[in-house]
């Protein structure tokens, strides 16, 4: 029922900004999802895999700058692209992966850390696509059949498919038998090895499915602003991915999503309200502030103090 | 290649090891004791560069300025201790990164309401501008050379502290068991309150000593903070010993991957390709010891611990 609704809001938003004459907001909107997308993956991993993966940002800005690149070298059809963005953030993710997953607890995070900023290295060291200007498209992926997605109405509605199937996968995955083993692996590990788990594969499993959804959520930010740069594949890009999940709720189901839109709505709204004045060029303040109050008085997230209330 | 180059590299990457071994000592401390990643580490050293930059003009003298400024960036994370990261010591790694993150959004910002955008200047002290001849003949610049001394001076003393006094003995003892060191009766807190001022002074020194090198800016802790990280995870978290001779294996290759590899790599491949390998694999160099020696000894190479 309350899916329902948030569906229904999702698919009439762009006529309602539209009548408001509000369209910058539709575009705003197709962001919000694109995070969305990228939160959820990212909590795949963190929440319900207990793998706090400080490199996301490797897999998200990977699947951005190959859409980049394949445009670059004229390659621009969607049937393309994406799935090869999509390709190699997973493959990224399997070695990154396979390598990360023999260490535990602060190595892990450190590991991943360490894999992100080489990523990070590599494509701003490619001279020929942008260096550390990034790389600019020639606009969005073509998807032939007579429809354009440079038209922000079918792009929004094109970008909200994407999401709604992203989620709807990763329901029946959660809800399957493996998502019942990964959590069974973040709650004891032992205990999983000891049922006979093949704890180590169904980690890495679950690592490259996050990945290869970051990586399609790349290439979709890339498509979003026709840029792909070194920012989103900065090690702050995967603390905001991080700020994002806890924000909603680790381990929620719709906490990716809603953290998204919070933390998005609440930069939009610090950044550009004209009730601060002067200190709206400040507004990693409040949301520093915002963040640190959540951390340490609602570890549950929104996502979390929501289903509490409706208990 | 030339003696002269390889001497001044040599000498580059001490310099910048030394600095990197200044920021992790209180970062291995604080990690080793306290089992808490702390990522406003590298506030600590911005606001220290700050205040630095601010004092050094107020004095007009940079020798004053530069213990005021150490006390002050010791008050600063002290207090920082004192009032939110003692919250988080019982809490998982994943809510210790969170909120120490926001805690660098909160310092980035409130550093530019109080500072603005600019960069700010900080000059070298007095007579320490220009090079001096080393011997063999070598042109070197002389507050380079105060760095290292500085770097050395300080690297002795910390060594000295930690192995020589009681103090060090407790921090040792916090570093490799806590609850046993609680159970003997050490005062873990007090002790953790030191421990933090005295690593937001190493901070301060480091921002201090590299003002002049580097430019004085917001988000300029970020990026060193992570080469920082990545030393104490090679030197095996905790370990003292282990920040020095990770800081110093950090500095030496990084300095010399980018000044060595492009010439190897301009004589093995084709001017194009190596212009574009050669940046970008002397970059990840580090990224690749770090993750190498976390594959083969997942402790680090002095673990703490065990």
């Amino acid at each position: 029922m309350k899916i329902l609704l948030v569906a229904l809001v999702a698919a009439a938003f762009p006529w309602a900004m539209h009548a408001l004459g509000q369209d910058f907001y539709t575009s705003f909107a197709t962001r919000v999802l694109i995070y969305a997308m990228a939160a959820a993956s990212l909590n795949l991993v963190l929440g319900y895999g207990g793998m706090v993966s400080f490199g996301h940002a490797a897999f998200f800005g990977a699947g951005a700058y190959i859409v980049a690149i394949l445009a670059a070298e004229g390659i621009t059809s969607l049937w393309i692209a994406w799935p090869v963005a999509v390709a190699v953030a997973a493959l990224a993710a399997l070695v990154i992966g396979a390598i990360s997953l023999r260490t535990r607890g602060v190595y892990f995070i450190m590991i991943t850390l360490a894999f992100a900023q080489m990523m990070y290295y590599v494509f701003v060291s490619l001279k020929a696509y942008g260096g550390d200007d990034g790389l600019s498209l020639p606009g969005r992926s073509s998807i032939g059949l007579g429809v354009s997605l440079s038209n922000d109405f079918v792009w929004y509605y094109i970008v909200l498919a994407l999401l709604a199937l992203v989620l709807f996968l990763l329901h029946r995955l959660l809800h399957a038998r493996f998502g019942r083993v990964i959590e069974a692996i973040r709650e004891n590990e032992t205990r999983a090895t000891a049922i006979g788990y093949p704890v180590y594969r169904y980690q890495l499993l679950c690592f490259v499915i996050s990945g290869a959804i970051a990586g399609l959520a790349g290439a979709l930010i890339a498509n979003q602003t026709s840029y792909a740069g070194p920012t989103l594949l900065h090690w702050v890009q995967s603390g905001t991915l991080m700020i994002m999940v806890i924000l909603g709720g680790v381990g929620r189901f719709w906490g990716g999503p809603i953290g998204a839109a919070v933390l998005l709505v609440l930069e939009e709204v610090f950044s550009a309200s004209p009730l601060l004045g002067p200190y709206a060029l400040h507004w990693q303040l409040p949301v520093g502030l915002i963040l640190l109050a959540v951390v340490l008085f609602a570890p549950q997230g929104l996502a979390g103090a929501l289903a509490k209330r409706s208990q | 290649m030339s003696g002269i180059l390889f001497l001044e590299q040599t000498l580059n990457s001490l310099q910048f090891g030394l600095m990197l071994f200044l920021l992790a000592a209180g970062l291995t401390l604080v990690f080793g004791i306290m089992d808490m990643i702390n990522l406003a580490h590298g506030s600590l050293y911005m606001i220290g560069a700050y205040l630095m930059a601010t004092l050094a003009e107020a004095t007009g003298s940079f020798w004053v300025a530069l213990p005021l400024a150490l006390v002050a960036t010791a008050l600063v994370g002290a207090a920082l201790e004192a009032s939110l990261l003692r919250r988080l010591y019982e809490r998982d790694h994943l809510t210790q990164v969170l909120a120490t993150f926001a805690v660098i959004l909160i310092a980035n910002e409130v550093v530019r309401m109080i500072w603005g955008n600019q960069s700010l200047m900080l000059n070298p002290p007095a007579g320490l501008t220009g090079p001096v001849t080393l011997p063999g003949g070598m042109q070197y610049a002389s507050y380079r050379l105060l760095i290292i001394g500085v770097g050395a001076a300080v690297a002795v003393c910390l060594y000295l502290l930690v192995t020589r006094t009681r103090m060090g003995m407790l921090v040792r003892a916090g570093a490799s068991n806590r609850e046993m060191a609680v159970a003997m009766g050490v005062n873990i807190r007090r002790l953790f309150t030191i421990v933090f001022a005295l690593g937001a002074a190493l901070c301060a020194l480091a921002g201090a000593m590299l003002g002049p090198i580097l430019a004085v800016q917001v988000g300029m802790g970020e990026n060193i903070l992570i080469l920082a990280f990545v030393v104490i995870v090679i030197g095996g978290i905790g370990s003292i010993r282990g920040a020095f001779v990770g800081a110093l294996l950090v500095g030496l290759v990084d300095t010399m991957g980018r000044a060595l590899l492009p010439i190897a790599f301009a004589k093995l491949f084709s001017p194009p390709v190596a212009s574009n390998l050669g940046p970008s694999v002397s970059s990840i160099l580090i990224y690749v010891l770090m993750a190498a020696v976390l594959f083969l000894r997942p402790q680090g190479l002095f673990p703490a611990r065990g």
